[in-house]
């Protein structure tokens, strides 16, 4: 469990990291390497050129708006798990984060990187597509947004081709009126999760129900995000059922079975994380919505 | 005596070096020594039709490739039946290098040396093997139904047919008043520790001598393994295990290929080789254990006590047999546990599979045996409406019944004659500490809160310290330093620590001045090894004599020089002294001195035994006849028969009706092995044990395809307990010494893992009312279970209304 | 020569990094993983490897103060860091004797370790989470339950490995106070 042989190169600009690439169509970006390195130490991965963009400047900041927040390529997980500021913008980013694995994999762990591998186990994918997220994405010929329904194709394939860094990725805030939740079943504490879960609850300003949205983790090969809102909608909300948008999920997803998880063991998470989370979701969607 | 040590928790020394990062492990030897990679089979049986190295050829740093055809002499035979047993009547093993054949993912087929790892793996990455493949066994099922076979020679899978019985079953069953039959299974996990296999070995051409340094268990039959397969003298061979990272089993299985193959390679390259399992080789090519299929048939009265039982096994052996059928055998008799059963036959079927060898892990055979023996309890106490507690406690052997003979044969050929133990009072102690009795209002606040509760106990006998023999080396020197060796080797159990307290509290010295070393041939070389819970009994038993052997000499030179009665001697702090004379001594030291005549002086100390240092007695020789010179004494401990340790253990699980989410709350056990050398280092044991049982019944499993690849073969996906998914235990102990050996003690290493199953998969049953006859259980496996309409309901689970998460 | 505007690629690089304290050196292939680097290269035998792949945490060391998994980063990656391993736990006291972390002691004095393969990862994962929490506070069962939750061990079962963090964290609070 030895990688094989690449080149290696720590570019000191954007600039420098693209002209790498552009040289040469086997290289891979490096952030984090938290998922790269175990696929070259299984030497299931194999690229020519490792362009570590860990030197690059400017690539480790977290925006925090009034729209949302933009975190830098090189921001790791256990950062955005700490940024207050940022959670209070948009929770889920806190929320899923800590998620994520183990500490020693979130201090070394990019929120960027995860998503750049579209890991239909991730958590962060899942929180980019639920927040109606985009990542920007540098090549050589400029720089351009790509929203999150255009970023995921498959199972750790992205629609990003060719000489190219995903320089940052964006979180749009949390709407008024609204509520966040995450949760996930994970066989043991800090593995991928079997199932998980994010939401989101939109109020009205009478406090009655009027989106709801969820995403999973684990469930079909690229991330979904689902409109729940029909089977709740206009329900006020402390008397919405939650269970009806539970079972509104299950019939919404498509998911695999692997050997830790049943498709329809996977179905029946979607249900019961559904309705807890939107429990807590909408609770927490009461309180920011003025009586 | 004032140095007491047997018996207190005394801190390990082998911790000085282990926390601060010194420890010496396999691959912390060797920094200049080249590499060893493997080409191993990625196809689970295949026939190799061509292996072409060419393009490995360029590789930078590439050393040597070896396959079969390099092989020679005995290295060119198949690896050795390692326990023949007239049963297993059809024995196979693989070789060193694959011959033309391949039975599983993993087996090696080609042998890369290279300057460094990397480089190796990357010649043996450009390697390319043609392989035909041939159908695939995978599972017992498979083996049993033989529609394909892993040797072709041996057309029903059957390596072995294991049979022992103690009366006539089938009357005895006819004329029970119940009778109930079952299948279960329990499936496929590993020892895993982790560090992995390896070996390095060091050539001398000037000495012609070989010096090779393995992560082993059993360090002098890996020595007599390769100076047989290298056909080298057994004295140019020395083997040494360093620290080891753990083995529980598998590092007992020897001489592993590449056991044999490095030091080749060492010799024929004239250079040290190394070779390091990485993760991935260790998954597919060392060793899993635990698959059977159990059909048992019990017979029993009204009061649920078994008149009968008859028990059924298809036991997984993997491609090959190398280690016999030991795992089979110690199932097949260590199943009947605390319980005086009347009648009893077991047929234990050893089946051929595609997959990785089948060999001792922790337990080796017993968490199988116990889960077959209490999932029948669980049967009988629901079939008749009785505790389960209950049941068990009518049918213990009573302590007023040992020795208790099952007249059964156990893996070391000899009798399994229970020499002690208290069994109702494990189970007295058991039902205490977990709260038994107060289950329904456990249940009950659980409900509360939305879950499912169950309890579920499992009690075990297991037979630790078979023999045939263990060896101690005891040695005092000029200094005072006390040096104890023995043969058989720690992986962690805390050995020198343990054995210096045994030989420090026999001969009356500081356990500071006691230095132990183990698993060296250079310093011990008859030795059997370190497995069935045998270290602190054999080793231990056998250090003991040997230092009461230094003891009895030292007294007998102490008693000449101070003119006094040996038996008014005694050692304490390391003076031998007249007991009550306080002045009339001497040092240790100094007997250690005097008892080895010297022409020669090289110190202070050893001027008082050259030969004009006093008067001696002209019409003596120096050494006396029969007598030899230093202070030190080598002895052994062979055992009549193994000592049989005994314990219970329950399990309190909630489950969440949901989500099917399985959690063990609570997790009591009560144990006895005899007289305890270090609590501390037993609860250790323990701890260790419930951690990889509560792994084995709820979250490791070899997930091998219908195809024989093994789909989990990383720690991603092999799940092994992190400190989140271990419960809290809580411990009670029951000491019954063993009559069998001088210090009175039985092995404890294995016992923490073996009830585990059995517990929780009761546990479990209780809590959902479901026959629970398939382990480990995972949720989405309990989910299945639940809402298959098919499934058997336990007729306790009539009086519970499920509120579940199951959808109508 | 290395200009500035054409970045390196390289298959081989010198890496200059701080290791317990001490300035090290080495030339390594970029593809060396930090601990085969620490082991092969600096000698420091004491972090080990136990799965190559990032979850069974052996491995990990400080780069820059954080846990990390060294068989997940690249050599090359720390140029320039501090790298603490279980040999840079311990300290020097005046008459250049070892002093051990508290940790270190309480893994002792808790029957913390059985085979020891494991324990240097845990043991500087913990001391990292026990020296940046504010010692004067007691610790929670969710902290022992962090520090230790991303290693495995094969051998103890964890009991003791979270009573030692426990007693380490007392041990660390009496010496605050």
């Amino acid at each position: 469990m030895k990688p094989a042989p690449f080149r290696y190169a720590d570019p000191r600009s954007l600039e420098e990291a693209l002209d790498v690439l552009a040289a040469d169509p086997g290289a891979k970006v490096l952030a984090g390497g938290q998922s790269l390195l175990p696929l070259l130490a299984m030497r299931l991965a194999a690229p020519a050129t490792l362009v570590d963009v860990n030197r690059v400047p400017g690539l480790d900041t977290v925006e925090v708006t009034g729209d949302g927040v933009r975190v830098g390529a090189l921001v790791r997980h256990a950062r955005l798990l700490h940024d207050d500021t940022a959670a209070g913008v948009q929770p889920l980013l806190a929320r899923a984060t800590a998620n994520v694995a183990h500490p020693a994999i979130r201090n070394r762990g990019t929120t960027v990187g995860s998503i750049a591998h579209a890991d239909p186990s991730g958590e962060m994918t899942s929180v980019l597509a639920l927040t109606g997220g985009s990542v920007t994405v540098a090549t050589p010929e400029g720089r351009s947004t790509v929203g999150w329904q255009d970023l995921f194709v498959g199972p750790l394939e992205t629609s990003i081709a060719g000489p190219a860094v995903v320089v940052d990725a964006f979180f749009p805030a949390l709407p008024e009126r609204s509520g966040t939740a995450f949760a996930e079943i994970a066989r043991r504490k800090g593995d991928y999760a079997v199932c998980g879960a994010g939401v989101v609850v939109t109020l009205d300003a009478d406090r009655r129900v009027s989106a709801v949205r969820a995403s999973y983790i684990s469930v079909g090969l690229v991330p979904e995000v689902h409109d729940l809102t029909e089977a709740v909608a206009g329900k006020p909300v402390d008397g919405a059922d939650w269970a009806a948008a539970g079972a509104l999920a299950r019939t919404l997803v498509d998911p695999d079975t692997d050997i830790h998880a049943s498709a329809d063991y996977r179905r029946l998470l979607v249900g019961v994380l559904t309705e807890r989370t939107l429990t807590d979701a909408a609770r927490e969607a009461a309180e920011r919505t003025a009586a | 005596m004032t140095t007491k040590l047997f018996g207190e928790p005394v801190r390990r020394r082998e911790d000085a070096r282990l926390i601060i990062g010194k420890g010496r492990y396999l691959d912390d030897i060797g920094a200049g020594a080249l590499a060893a990679a493997f080409v191993r089979s990625p196809h689970a049986h295949a026939r190799i039709t061509d292996v072409d190295v060419e393009a490995a050829l360029d590789v930078e740093g590439l050393v040597a490739i070896y396959t079969y055809e390099d092989l020679t002499g005995p290295m060119a035979e198949p690896l050795p039946v390692l326990i023949p047993h007239p049963q297993l009547h059809a024995p196979r093993t693989g070789y060193a290098l694959a011959n033309g054949m391949v039975n599983h993912v993993g087996e090696p087929v080609v042998m890369v040396v290279a300057t460094d790892r990397y480089l190796a793996e990357d010649a043996a990455e450009r390697i390319v093997v043609t392989y035909e493949e041939l159908p695939v066994v995978v599972g017992v099922d498979a083996a049993r139904e033989a529609r394909a076979v892993v040797h072709e020679d041996i057309p029903d899978n059957v390596a072995a047919r294991h049979h022992q019985e103690t009366g006539d079953v089938e009357p005895t069953l006819a004329a029970s008043p119940h009778t109930l039959s079952f299948t279960q299974y329990i499936e496929r996990s590993a020892c895993m520790p982790l560090e992995g296999k390896g070996v390095h070995a060091r050539w001398d051409p000037d000495d012609a001598s070989l010096r090779v340094h393995s992560s082993t268990q059993a360090s002098t039959s890996v020595r007599a393994a390769i100076a047989a397969k290298l056909e080298l003298s057994l004295d140019r061979v020395e083997v040494v295990a360093p620290d080891v990272g753990g083995g529980f089993g598998v590092k007992i299985v020897h001489p592993w290929p590449e056991e044999l193959l490095v030091p080749m390679a060492a010799i024929r390259l004239g250079h040290e080789v190394k070779w390091a399992e990485d993760r991935r080789e260790h998954f597919i090519s060392s060793a899993h254990e635990r698959q059977q299929r159990q059909e048992i048939t019990v017979g029993y009265d009204d009061d649920g006590r078994i008149t009968a039982l008859d028990v059924h096994v298809w036991h997984d052996n993997g491609a090959y047999t190398p280690y016999g059928i030991i795992v089979p055998i110690v199932t097949a008799t260590q199943l009947v546990g605390p319980y005086a059963l009347p009648v009893y036959r077991v047929v234990v079927e050893s089946v051929y599979t595609n997959t990785v060898i089948v060999t001792p892990y922790r337990g080796a055979g017993r968490p199988q045996g116990c889960y077959a023996m209490e999932r029948t309890m669980d049967r009988v106490a629901d079939a008749l409406g009785l505790d389960r507690a209950e049941v068990r406690r009518r049918n213990l052997i009573t302590p007023d019944q040992f020795p208790y003979d099952h007249h059964l044969t156990f893996q070391d050929g000899r009798p399994v004659i229970y020499d002690s133990g208290d069994y109702p009072g494990l189970l007295d102690k058991l039902v205490a500490l977990v709260g038994w009795d107060e289950a329904a209002a456990l249940r009950a606040d659980a409900q509360a809160r939305g879950k499912l509760l169950g309890v579920g106990m499992a009690l075990y006998v297991e037979g630790t310290g078979p023999g045939p023999y263990e060896g101690g080396h005891v040695q005092v020197l000029g200094s005072g330093k006390v040096l104890v060796s023995t043969g058989l080797t720690s992986q962690g159990q805390g050995h020198e620590t343990v054995f210096a307290q045994i030989v420090a509290s026999e001969l009356g010295v500081s356990m500071d001045d006691v230095e132990v070393h183990t698993g060296d041939t250079r310093r011990f070389g008859y030795a059997v090894g370190t497995f069935a819970s045998r270290a602190a009994v054999m080793s231990g038993n056998a250090v003991a004599l040997a230092a009461r052997g230094v003891r009895e000499k030292a007294i007998r030179i102490a008693a000449e020089v101070l003119e006094a009665n040996p038996e008014d001697l005694e050692i304490d702090e390391g003076l031998v002294q007249v007991k009550g004379t306080p002045g009339a001594s001497i040092p240790l030291r100094t007997v250690a001195v005097l008892s080895n005549p010297l022409r020669y002086a090289f110190d202070e100390a050893a001027k008082q035994a050259t030969q004009f240092a006093g008067p001696g007695d002209d019409s003596k020789p120096p050494v006396a006849p029969g007598d030899a010179p230093g202070l030190e004494h080598r002895d052994y401990y062979s055992p009549i028969r193994s000592t049989f340790a005994s314990g219970a253990h329950a399990a309190v699980v909630e489950i969440d009706p949901q989500t099917w989410e399985i959690d063990v709350v609570r997790y009591a056990v009560v144990h006895d092995c005899g007289n305890v050398v270090n609590p501390m280092i037993v609860e250790g044991q323990v701890h260790g044990g419930v951690a990889q049982g509560v792994g084995g019944a709820l979250y490791e499993r070899m997930a091998y395809d219908a195809d024989g690849q093994l789909q989990n073969a990383s720690f991603m996906d092999f799940l092994m307990p992190y400190a989140s998914e271990v419960p809290d235990v809580v411990i009670d102990h029951q000491e019954t010494p063993s009559p069998l050996n001088p210090l009175g003690i039985k092995g404890a290493g294995e016992a923490g893992v073996i009830p585990g199953t059995a517990a929780i998969a009761s546990a479990i049953e209780d809590a959902t009312g479901r026959r629970i006859a398939s382990m480990p259980i995972s949720p989405t496996e309990l989910y299945d279970l639940m809402r298959d309409e098919t499934a058997e309901r336990t007729a306790a689970s009539q009086q519970t209304s499920l509120q579940t998460g199951v959808p109508a | 020569m290395t200009s500035v505007d054409t970045p390196r690629i390289d298959s081989e690089r010198t890496v200059r990094v701080t290791v317990n304290g001490v300035p090290r050196e080495a030339t390594v292939p970029v593809r060396r993983v930090l601990a085969d680097a620490l082991r092969d290269d600096l000698g420091l035998t004491g972090t080990h490897v136990g799965c190559a792949h990032g979850v069974c945490g052996s491995c990990t060391v400080l780069v820059d103060g954080d846990p990390v998994r060294s068989c997940l980063v690249l050599a090359v990656q720390v140029d320039g860091a501090e790298v603490t391993t279980v040999e840079g736990l311990a300290r020097e006291d005046h008459q250049g004797g070892q002093v051990l972390h508290p940790v270190q002691e309480a893994f002792r004095e808790c029957h913390a370790l059985q085979c020891g393969f494991c324990t240097p990862g845990f043991l500087v994962t913990i001391a990292a989470g026990l020296e940046a929490r504010d010692r004067s506070a007691e610790i929670t069962e969710e902290e022992v339950d962090e520090l230790v939750g991303g290693n495995l061990c094969r051998c103890t079962g964890y009991a003791n490995i979270k009573k030692a963090v426990r007693h380490a964290a007392a041990t660390m609070r009496e010496d605050a106070s």
